[in-house]
């Protein structure tokens, strides 16, 4: 087994997302169960060897809009001053089909690194004459520190939304021609 | 640039009302003009079913004065471990409609003053609380004016320098916000 380092991992040339076939979410722990989400907005690139992407936060989407609403507000990301996240992959290291990547996201504002894990496909011929791979990732980061600082008790006294909120993506990156 | 001061109290002699006049002051001496929001009694029991159009003149009056204004500055007493009544029904017409409320990302920061010792401390957490659901940008400033009627002067002025230089910062946060916005846009 090999391990490659330093975007070694990653295909040369220049990949964009295919945004239909690609999900960026996350998941957090509220109440009993796992809250989940997703931004229909967001773009990604792998390009030489760097990859990087960004999510318009006012395109986050639940299942309630004053919920949505309530997202995009000052207690939490705060669309109208920090309208996008974004994340770049400072180091790739890859065994096999797995990814680590050592990375830096930016939201509200704050950058903070993050690790993350996940895993990838090797570059396929696609059914529209081009080709394709596809990355799966995942991490989990610590709100708080972005100054996503919301919460409520409950009954209980515990808090109702939990710190640490995992970011979930899946993306196909087509080669650009 | 305008701040909109909003007091929680309709009586006449309200401590809060004298304390948001002395805020208002520190405002005007920033080169900001500051107005008091007059028309809190007026407004109606909040009731979708009325929730139609501009809606009644009165919750119209205040959604219009909140979305002329550039920032809020509320200050409420406390009234049973909360906030008025009066004040949560005003903010809860100018929440709405869902999503295009007047007080999404607008500025806010809030000021308490009461006659026991803890200065509506109570009643200021919740008025953020509520505040930050409706989308509005919530300063992080206190100010608790415990024994209101000791420490506001004949002429609705603080007496205690750390109350004082408690309100010029609170103030000071709320026009920091302004300025941000100024750079962000």
């Amino acid at each position: 087994m090999t391990t490659q380092t330093t975007q070694q991992g990653l295909p040369t040339g220049t990949w964009s997302v295919d945004k239909v076939h690609s999900t960026v979410g996350f998941a957090v722990a509220y109440m009993a169960g796992t809250f989940q989400g997703t931004f229909s907005d967001f773009e990604a690139r792998l390009s030489d060897r760097v990859l990087g992407g960004t999510a318009e936060v006012a395109s986050v989407q639940v299942k309630d809009p004053n919920l949505e609403t309530h997202l995009q507000s000052p207690e939490f990301f705060d669309a109208e001053r920090y309208p996008q996240l974004s994340f770049e992959a400072k180091d790739v290291s890859r065994s096999r089909d797995e990814l680590t990547i050592a990375g830096e996201l930016t939201l509200k504002g704050h950058t903070e690194p993050v690790e993350i894990t996940g895993h990838i496909s090797e570059p396929a011929p696609d059914p529209y004459g081009g080709e394709r791979f596809g990355v799966q990732l995942e991490a989990t980061v610590d709100r708080t520190r972005f100054g996503l600082n919301w919460n409520n008790p409950l009954p209980s006294g515990d808090p109702a939304l939990a710190d640490d909120v995992t970011i979930i993506v899946d993306l196909q990156l087509a080669k650009e021609s | 640039m305008r701040v909109l001061g909003i007091s929680g109290s309709l009586r006449r002699a309200s401590h809060n009302s004298a304390l948001l006049r002395a805020a208002g002051e520190l405002v005007e001496e920033e080169g900001y003009e500051f107005e008091v929001f007059d028309g809190l009694k007026e407004i109606p029991p909040y009731d979708e079913d009325d929730d139609v159009g501009a809606g009644p003149a009165p919750a119209a009056r205040f959604r219009r004065a909140i979305a002329d204004a550039d920032a809020l500055l509320f200050a409420t007493p406390e009234y049973n471990s909360s906030i008025p009544g009066v004040l949560k029904n005003a903010v809860d017409w100018a929440s709405r409609p869902a999503g295009a409320g007047p007080l999404r990302n607008k500025p806010v920061a809030v000021i308490g003053a009461s006659t026991g010792m803890f200065g509506a401390v109570w009643a200021q957490a919740e008025l953020r609380k509520v505040l930050g659901a409706t989308g509005a940008r919530v300063a992080e400033v206190e100010l608790a004016v415990g024994h209101a009627h000791e420490h506001l002067d004949a002429g609705g002025h603080l007496t205690d320098p750390a109350q004082k230089e408690g309100l010029r910062d609170a103030v000071g946060v709320l026009l920091g916000e302004l300025q941000g916005a100024a750079v962000a846009a």
